[in-house]
């Protein structure tokens, strides 16, 4: 009996903030363009909500992609959530990079409420981005592995 | 300076002006110091200890006792004085209550390193000009001070206090330092070489959280690694995942607000260089924000809870250090 080889189909996570991102996803949806299935999107308030332990969390619970979509920089519903974001987001992805997990691993990406198509696009280069770097085996947490 | 210093204690303790005095007290041997309170002259001429490994940093202590009755007296040394300037921008100091004198330092020593250079069994430590006579189980030994700094003071980046009420000795000056050359070592390997050089390093934590418990950044009461439904409260790292994430969120809940005081790794038990993670926020923030001590300005806004319109995207990570 041969082990079935399977063809490796990432799990990205996607935070998006409720007022852009999530309603820019619900756009690329209604406009019927196609990102891959395997994007899982979690809303949250503001980009700025996004913890540093949510994207550790994520790569723990067997995520290989984090990506985090929130309003374009001077665009926030709250005025200015998304730039202190965009620092934190940087010092993190720093840090990971500097612990040596891969760097694609982890992006920010400023998607509006009227880019439907922006979102497809960016899901779609992600997954493919993350598909070439293969799973997650740097910051995977095997306790959490279900196969 | 010792008896400088335990002058100055015993002459303000004497009239009055403050309660306590928050220094050094001698352990068992000569290099084993901690942190300690006294409050009595009897107590000062007993045990009050200043020499090369007073390397404890007491700003962190400052904030219990200073909320006590009376003053506080607080021998601070330049590091040490970058905390506490910090702790009182979060407020978690009252100002009013601390007497802050000011010591020079010229470098502490770290045991660890003497031992390290096969000086094993020591018994006692003497300073004798550049050098240090230590006896020991085998017979006396000699070895220079400069090979026995404390990894923090190799590349001292601060001889200058930042808010006393008063100095004893000299008040030097800020140093260029080149603190980030090890930094700079990491940045430039793989991403594969980084890899396996934390999980060198991490994979030996035990979680005793000495470095959370000695970070005078480290100040929240509730702390996030306390929380029961957190899974990873008082509890060792199960596997490497839970190493990094320990380390990453250390780091990241001290970023823009550490000193660079080098507490964490002097009081490591297994000798994790964990300023290293600390350092290399430093270094991004500089490098990206603008240079940035935290504790040297009581105004400036701690680069994480600031931005300007300008700010670079998260995607110049991409373009940086090793794997491009």
């Amino acid at each position: 009996m041969s082990i079935e080889e399977k063809e490796f189909k990432p799990t990205i996570v996607a935070f998006c903030c409720n007022w852009c991102s999530y309603a820019g996803a619900d756009l690329s949806g209604t406009n019927r363009l196609q990102y891959p299935a395997n994007v899982k999107i979690i809303r949250i308030p503001c980009s700025c909500r996004l913890n540093p332990m949510f994207i550790l969390r994520a790569f723990q619970r067997g995520a290989d992609g984090v990506i985090l979509c929130g309003c374009h920089p001077g665009d926030c519903h709250y005025t200015t959530g998304n730039y202190y974001a965009r620092r934190r987001m940087t010092i993190l992805f720093s840090m990971l990079d500097y612990l040596g997990i891969e760097k694609g691993r982890t992006r920010v990406e400023w998607v509006s409420a009227a880019e439907g198509q922006k979102f497809a696009e960016t899901m779609n280069s992600f997954v493919e981005t993350i598909t070439k770097l293969g799973k997650n085996h740097r910051l995977e947490d095997l306790r959490c592995n279900k196969q | 300076m010792q008896q400088a210093i335990i002058a100055k204690a015993k002459e303000l303790l004497a009239n009055g002006s403050v309660n306590r005095v928050i220094g050094w007290k001698k352990g068992e041997f000569s290099y084993d110091i901690t942190p300690d309170v006294f409050t009595t002259a009897e107590a000062i001429d007993a045990d009050f200890v200043y020499d090369d490994f007073c390397g404890a940093n007491v700003s962190k202590f400052l904030m219990k006792i200073s909320k006590g009755e009376g003053k506080t007296l607080a021998f601070l040394k330049p590091c040490d004085s970058y905390s506490f300037a910090q702790l009182l921008k979060e407020h978690r100091i009252d100002r009013e209550k601390v007497y802050v004198v000011g010591i020079p330092c010229d470098g502490k020593a770290d045991i660890n390193k003497i031992r390290e250079n096969g000086i094993d069994g020591v018994l006692s430590i003497k300073e004798d000009g550049s050098n240090y006579v230590i006896d020991t189980l085998y017979g006396e030994k000699t070895i220079a001070k400069a090979d026995v700094y404390a990894e923090r003071c190799v590349n001292c980046k601060s001889k200058k206090h930042v808010d006393v009420d008063e100095m004893l000795g000299e008040e030097g000056d800020v140093i260029a330092s080149n603190r980030f050359e090890m930094v700079e070592k990491i940045e430039a390997m793989s991403s594969e070489e980084k890899y396996e050089f934390w999980k060198n390093e991490l994979s030996r934590c035990i979680r005793c959280n000495a470095c959370r418990n000695v970070c005078p950044a480290c100040t929240c009461e509730n702390c996030v690694f306390d929380n029961p439904n957190s899974d990873i409260n008082n509890k060792a790292a199960a596997n490497s995942f839970e190493e990094n994430m320990y380390h990453i969120i250390r780091a990241f809940h001290v970023a823009g607000r550490c000193t660079d005081c080098g507490e964490c790794s002097r009081v490591c038990p297994q000798n994790i260089p964990i300023h290293l993670l600390n350092r290399k926020i430093i270094k991004d923030v500089n490098e990206l924000y603008g240079e940035y001590q935290a504790g040297a300005d009581p105004d400036e806004r701690y680069p994480l809870v600031n931005f300007t319109y300008g700010d670079c995207e998260p995607s110049v990570v991409y373009e940086r250090g090793g794997d491009k």
